[in-house]
């Protein structure tokens, strides 16, 4: 054990100097060779041949193929390459400390400030996203959090200087949440009594903003310009639903409006709303499989066995992590995927939650979510099975061919305090 | 002999009443009423199993003279026939606050919290009031009299509801023709306790369940310290308190749980409690047998719930569901367990629900006989009143009921409430019935009418021509008045009737509009409707099934226990948690709920084969640090509450102890929570889900205390600013000052010198004796060494530091101390003093040496701790040899049960985890979870129990559906609040800082 503790402190102490600062532009190109590919959309090539440069994938197929290696070769025999793992409805880089007040950036007050954009509050040095990386996560979400609409997102990249750097789609969605038709009030839960006049508020809203956004815009009304995307459908809108009643509701909200471009956040009832969201064509965000199931009636294993349920309707999935310290705990995405594997999910199709789909849903998927050529190099290679606690240990990661640090705040206490240890 | 005792009581009786002959009179002569008033051929049920028929009552002054079938009459008797009629006991309420001023929470209170008690000259805890009086706080209101003797009650014992000890109650006689000086019964007649905090204080002490059973338990013992004369100061309190010991002492439970909890504080110091019902007895009817407790039962019958929204209808719970089909079940069931109970109005919105819900009790099955008994000779009893009240015996108060029949009848109508002598007319004696169907006709029109409801409220019905008519009807002596529109309704005339009630009808006069005045008879007609009401019957008593009660009632509790069994699990990979390692193609058996055999080609035997071929055999998993299955978990009243035990509050029914066993867990430890320095003591418990909460703890149960640093204890992120400590250097002060004075008290009791028990500081001394170990919640280096040296200071040794996120930076110090830490796999970022935690603090810490587990804290992640282990094969490289100890052999000799579980082992109990896939890996599922040879978990098991689940619900669904569309009353659905996700408010963010 010991030699294995100084083994990994010699690799490291190698590289520790990049940490925590962003990776150069890739100037050089990269061959990785011998791994068993991901693709993320379900394929798996063994022995395969990956190709980048300039940050684009410029080749993947088999190793056997008798074609010219450019660059660096990675000989990556026996490991696994994986398409960067993608986190939606994150908040990661919003808030740093949960506790601590003065750290915390993800929930403007009010209900509708659908023109709060997360990015210019995304703290691209933040220690929590540096945890990402080691984990295999790389891209993500960044989304507002609080009232009816809670603002703005945007999609970044876990390895940048300062937010401009990091944003992969700027502005990509605004958020919605749908009310719930139960409330705690003084501890007890009761009906919600509210809930049709909090719908209609919402319905009034809209209603406003798409007459506002038909005439001659003044004076300008900050919120509902910020929806007109959501009209025209050049931006998505994420409804976070959890029960059965609001996922319907929020459906036909979206059918009045003519909003072509939902996507359902949460669904912690979604497998009883199946054929409406697959007649739709709605993709689902699906929360943390890692839950407590929400009633005592529930099936032990309902968390577990969503993705599957929903994946059987033909319901494009992905997996997000909100919730209870949301932001560590982030980098466990690929462990939610994992599970529900032993629920019914393929390895590959669980894969596909955290990637390609994930990629779709939040429409980067021309450039990321899977390996394919003329995407980009947004990879990492893994020692084994990258859903698997026991076998996600990364060795290398790139983000748009940039070879990323893997180190963090953690790693570096780890090796002080086990030097420190060891003498 | 009767004579005898009838001339005694006759005497005691002319005393009682004159007793205020010595008032001065300025307002006439002295007049007294000395005659005697005989009720004659009545039925009377002298008590619930002595009844005379065709008999006589005979009473005088207010008591009962004599009773019988040839009782003689004096002449100066007035005589009442009650031909047909009947005579019963009025009822009595233990459970009462009539007339008593009950405190109200002031309406203006600010958000901080107070520490210190708001009385002097009184026990230092504002909630401890013996000495409060339900009789200074009386002030006798006719109206709530007249409600409850309408209800058919004579006499209620009366209390100020509010606080744990809550003074003294008064026996009070509901008799609105005298003053108190008659209708005070005993002003101090019983004392009322609770486990609830009284809402006039703000202090903060205790402040759970546990917290009240472990102030109740100190309170005695310093009572009986006053008593002998070991106090110099006054206390107020103590001397109440010890005044109130002759009297009986009722219990305010209000749950099967809290009878189970009270009844063990009483058993402590010899005190029978009379308890409080929760309704819900039926569930555990053993253990609540066992309790040797008398119960008063409220009848709060929950209605159906209105179940025609299917989305809101899904979040409820089938719990809740059961509850409604089986309450009206208890009284009946706690009867036929031969257990003596009294019911209450209490609970119920007015005494007038008191005849439905008893009724209803009744369909289920309760025998009238006990019904009655419930509510007269069985209240007289518990209140040590059986010769004066509740019964007619001779020399009784004359506390009597006047009825038309069967009192249990739905028809049945209450004429008359006697008290102490003095009646109150409710319905006229001679008040004919007159409900049912009549016919009719005025000026060659005929009319149909049908009279319900009760007599002094009578409803009509009045048809003509298959067109019903608005009609109003009042019923005042012996006349019926009707107003009823003519048919042509675009008129909007009235016919008037007046009309007195004879035998087969009524008789009188209508006035048309136009005033003319015709002779008016209605006949009574047949009654029709039998065929009908036997249907309605059999559809009441298909909803009257009983659905059967599980272990716990709840979904997925269990029918019947699993049994203990002989299993030979063959040809599995065994992971041995012992220096055997990881064993391939081997076999284990189990038998008599031990690991007998470990082997290769193991013969079966007897015993039961598993094919485990492919699959992998553990121990179970051991989580050192959780919050499920309590009731409370934190005691946050003071800084130090050692007198605490979770062990009081274990919840057996709680659905993560299932949902733990399908992760594999079979032990845990519930730690109270991190708002003190020094917390309560730990329940060390097995996962027997449907065992009652007793049975959970382990035997011989390792003691465990938890402690806590930080800003928990800080109180850092509450805004709270008024308790020490407020620092860390406050935290060791503390210690210091905690342990200094249990030194100083271990010394004095090992002395042989008198000393007052402490039960706080017993604790504490059997830490300085090394006899109960410490777990404590924490967090940065500083307070970690700080701790260790404080230990050192007083010569033990911290057994365990728990959270422990930054044991790796002084690994070499707890490994020189000899503690081990308990942490989470990957947890950080949550709070600034989790900052510096880090993933690999699980491998530092083992590599230093130190006997490292890897725990929950959390109910979602306790079901996953195999991949928590597996984390540490990430983070760290552990093998994976060593990341599975983490969470079985690691843990439980972190919580000295090594030598019983944590490992595969001859000898061992047999406690297995049968998974379809390596246990480290994100792919495995438990199949089998197995405590001490009983299958508490099994996988195929579970889609049987998930499918029975859906089933019920439906049925109850569609019997609450039947139930409303009868016009039952309704009430709105209502959500289990501990499962509900994504909550925000500021009580939920508290529990969360405090927990982790």
């Amino acid at each position: 054990m010991k030699k294995t503790i100084t083994l990994l402190y010699t690799l490291c102490c190698l590289v520790s100097f990049a940490q925590q600062t962003p990776a150069p532009e890739q100037t050089k190109a990269i061959t990785i060779e011998g791994a068993t590919a991901h693709i993320g959309n379900g394929e798996v090539i063994e022995n395969a041949l990956i190709m980048f440069e300039g940050g684009k994938i410029t080749y993947i197929g088999s190793a056997l193929t008798k074609i010219a290696r450019k660059g660096d070769i990675i000989d990556a025999k026996g490991k696994h390459v994986y398409p960067g793992f993608i986190a939606p409805n994150a908040t990661l880089g919003l808030v740093e400390i949960d506790a601590v007040r003065a750290s915390d950036d993800d929930a403007e007050m009010g209900l509708w400030n659908p023109n709060v954009r997360s990015l210019i509050a995304y703290n691209a040095e933040s220690k929590i996203v540096e945890s990402m990386r080691p984990n295999g996560v790389l891209l993500g979400q960044i989304t507002p959090r609080g009232g009816f609409l809670s603002g703005t997102s945007s999609i970044v990249q876990f390895d940048a200087w300062n937010w401009e750097d990091a944003a992969v789609k700027v502005d990509d969605a605004v958020h919605l949440n749908w009310p719930r038709t139960f409330r705690r009030r003084r501890g007890n839960v009761s009906v919600n009594k509210d809930y049709d006049k909090q719908t209609e508020q919402i319905t009034t809203y809209f209603t406003n903003a798409k007459a506002y956004l038909g005439g001659d815009k003044t004076p300008t009304h900050l919120p509902f310009e910020s929806l007109s995307g959501i009209f025209n459908g050049s931006q998505k809108l994420f409804i976070h639903a959890d029960e059965e009643k609001g996922i319907i509701e929020a459906v036909n909200f979206a059918k009045t409006f003519n909003l072509k471009n939902i996507v359902i956040v949460g669904g912690a009832e979604a497998n009883k709303t199946t054929k409406l969201l697959k007649d739709n064509n709605i993709p689902v965000v699906l929360m943390r499989t890692h839950s407590l199931p929400g009633l005592d009636d529930n099936d032990y294993d309902l968390p577990y066995k969503m993705a599957k349920l929903l994946t059987d309707a033909g319901i494009t999935v992905a997996l997000e992590t909100s919730g209870d310290m949301e932001r560590m705990n982030t980098r466990n995405l690929p462990f939610y995927a994992g599970t529900t594997v032993a629920y019914g999910l393929t390895k590959e199709q669980a894969l596909q939650l955290i990637t390609l789909n994930a990629a779709k849903i939040i429409g980067i998927d021309t450039n990321y979510g899977s390996l394919e050529s003329g995407k980009s190099a947004t990879l990492f290679i893994s020692e084994g099975d990258a859903l698997d606690m026991r076998t996600n240990i990364i060795s290398e990661a790139f983000i748009d061919g940039r070879s990323i640090s893997l180190e963090t705040h953690q790693t570096t206490l780890w090796k002080r305090y086990s030097k420190k240890l060891e003498n | 002999m009767l004579k005898k005792s009838f001339w005694f009581v006759a005497l005691l009786l002319s005393v009682a009443i004159n007793a205020q002959d010595y008032f001065p009179k300025n307002n006439g002569v002295h007049t007294k009423n000395s005659n005697y008033t005989a009720f004659t051929n009545a039925k009377i049920y002298v008590t619930p199993s002595e009844i005379i028929k065709n008999g006589t009552l005979l009473i005088k002054d207010g008591k009962v003279v004599n009773s019988g079938t040839s009782v003689n009459i004096p002449k100066n008797a007035v005589v009442v026939d009650l031909e047909g009629k009947s005579i019963y006991p009025s009822f009595i309420d233990l459970y009462s606050t009539f007339g008593v001023k009950q405190p109200q929470r002031p309406s203006t209170r600010s958000r901080s919290t107070e520490y210190e008690p708001s009385r002097t000259g009184y026990y230092w805890n504002d909630h401890i009031m013996p000495e409060q009086e339900a009789i200074s706080a009386l002030a006798y209101s006719e109206n709530a009299a007249t409600d409850l003797l309408k209800a058919g009650f004579g006499v209620v014992n009366t209390h100020v509801h509010d606080g744990i000890v809550r003074g003294t109650g008064t026996l009070i006689a509901l008799n609105n023709s005298k003053s108190n000086a008659y209708r005070i019964l005993e002003e101090h007649s019983a004392q009322y306790l609770s486990l609830s905090r009284s809402v006039k204080t703000k202090q903060s002490y205790p402040n759970s369940i546990m917290g009240s059973m472990a102030l109740l338990r100190q309170l005695y013992i310093d009572a009986d310290w006053y008593a002998k004369g070991n106090i110099d100061t006054k206390d107020l309190s103590l001397e109440a308190l010890n005044k109130n010991k002759s009297l009986i002492q009722i219990f305010d439970a209000g749950s099967r749980a809290n009878i189970l909890r009270a009844d063990k504080v009483g058993d402590a110091y010899g005190i029978q409690y009379i308890m409080l019902g929760g309704g819900d007895e039926y569930e555990r009817i053993n253990e609540i047998k066992a309790t040797n407790a008398k119960i008063i039962l409220p009848l709060d019958f929950p209605d159906a719930f209105d179940v025609e929204d299917p989305f809101t209808t899904a979040s409820l719970s089938l719990e809740d569901m059961r509850a409604w089909n089986q309450k009206p079940h208890n009284p009946k069931i706690l009867a036929e367990n031969n257990i003596e109970f009294a019911l209450t109005t209490h609970k119920l919105k007015s005494a007038k629900e008191l005849k439905a819900k008893i009724l209803k009790a009744i369909d289920a099955g309760l025998s009238k006989e006990k019904a009655l008994a419930a509510l007269t000779t069985v209240p007289a009893k518990l209140i040590n009143k059986e010769n004066e009240i509740g019964s007619l015996k001779n020399g009784s108060l004359a506390n009597f009921l006047i009825t038309s029949g069967d009192i249990f009848d739905k028809k049945t109508t209450l004429y008359e409430n006697w008290v102490q002598g003095d009646k109150t007319v409710i319905e006229a004696l001679d008040k004919k019935d007159i409900k049912g169907d009549y016919t009719f006709s005025i000026a060659n029109q005929d009319y149909k009418m049908s009279i319900s409801g009760e007599l002094s409220k009578p409803k009509t019905k009045i048809t003509a021509n298959d067109k019903t008519l608005d009609s109003k009807i009042t019923y005042n002596k012996n006349w019926v008045s009707i107003s009823m529109a003519t048919i042509d309704s675009t008129k909007n005339e009235f016919i008037r009737i007046i009309a007195n009630p004879g035998t087969n009808g009524l008789t009188g006069k209508s006035i048309s509009p136009n005033g003319t005045e015709n002779s008016f008879v209605a006949s009574l007609s047949p009654s029709e409707d039998t065929s009908d009401k036997e249907k309605k019957d059999k559809d009441d008593n298909k909803s009257n099934t009983l659905y059967p009660v599980s272990y716990p009632n709840k979904a997925f509790g269990f029918k019947t226990l699993p049994e203990t069994e002989t299993l030979l699990f063959k040809n599995a990979t065994v992971w041995t948690s012992e220096d055997e390692g990881i064993l391939e193609n081997t076999d284990v058996l189990i038998k008599d709920g031990k690991i007998i055999k470990i082997g290769k080609d193991l013969s079966a035997g007897r015993a039961k084969v598993i094919d485990a071929t492919g699959k992998h055999l553990t121990a179970g998993i051991i989580d050192e640090h959780s919050h499920i299955a309590t009731a409370s978990v934190n005691e946050g009243g003071q800084n130090s509450s050692a007198e605490v035990t979770i062990e009081d509050v274990i919840d057996e029914t709680d659905t993560n102890i299932y949902r733990n066993l399908a992760g594999g867990v079979t032990s845990i430890q519930i730690l109270h929570g991190s708002a003190n320095p020094i917390g309560g003591r730990s329940a060390i418990i097995k996962l027997k889900w449907g065992e009652s909460a007793d049975n959970l703890v382990y035997t011989n149960t390792p003691k465990f205390i938890k402690f806590a640093l930080g800003e928990n204890v800080k109180q850092s992120n509450w805004g709270s600013f008024n308790r020490f400590p407020q620092t860390r250097m406050g935290v060791e002060q503390v210690y210091i000052d905690y342990f200094t004075r249990a030194k100083a008290y271990d010394a004095l009791k090992k002395s042989g010198k008198p000393y007052k028990k402490d039960i706080e500081l017993d604790v504490l001394a059997e830490i300085l004796n090394k006899e109960r170990f410490i777990s404590c919640h924490s967090y940065v280096q500083s307070e970690i060494n700080m701790l260790m040296k404080v230990a050192e200071q007083f010569n033990f040794n911290i057994n365990t530091f728990t959270h422990i996120l930054e044991g790796y930076k002084v690994a070499d110090k707890m490994k020189d101390h000899g503690v081990g830490g308990s942490t989470f796999s990957d947890w950080w970022a949550y709070k600034y003093e989790v900052n510096d935690a880090i993933p690999y603090n699980a491998s530092i810490m083992h590599n230093a040496g130190v006997t490292v587990a890897i725990n929950s804290d959390n109910a979602e992640m306790a079901r996953r701790l195999n991949q928590e282990a597996a984390k540490t094969v990430k983070y760290g490289g552990m093998s994976e040899e060593e990341a599975w100890k983490f969470v079985t052999i690691n843990p439980a000799k972190l919580l000295h049960i090594d030598d019983r579980v944590g490992s595969i082992k001859v000898g061992k109990d047999a406690d297995l985890v049968l998974w379809s896939n390596h246990p480290l890996s994100i792919y495995a599922k438990a199949e089998k979870t197995i405590i001490e040879g009983k299958t508490y978990f099994d996988i195929e098991k579970d889609k049987q129990l998930q499918a029975e689940v859906t089933k019920e619900r439906s049925e109850l669904i569609n019997l609450m559906l039947q139930s409303k569309s009868k016009g039952n009353k309704t009430q709105p659905i209502k959500k289990k609040t501990k499962t509900l996700l994504h909550c925000d408010s500021m009580d939920n963010e508290l529990a969360e800082a405090h927990s982790h």
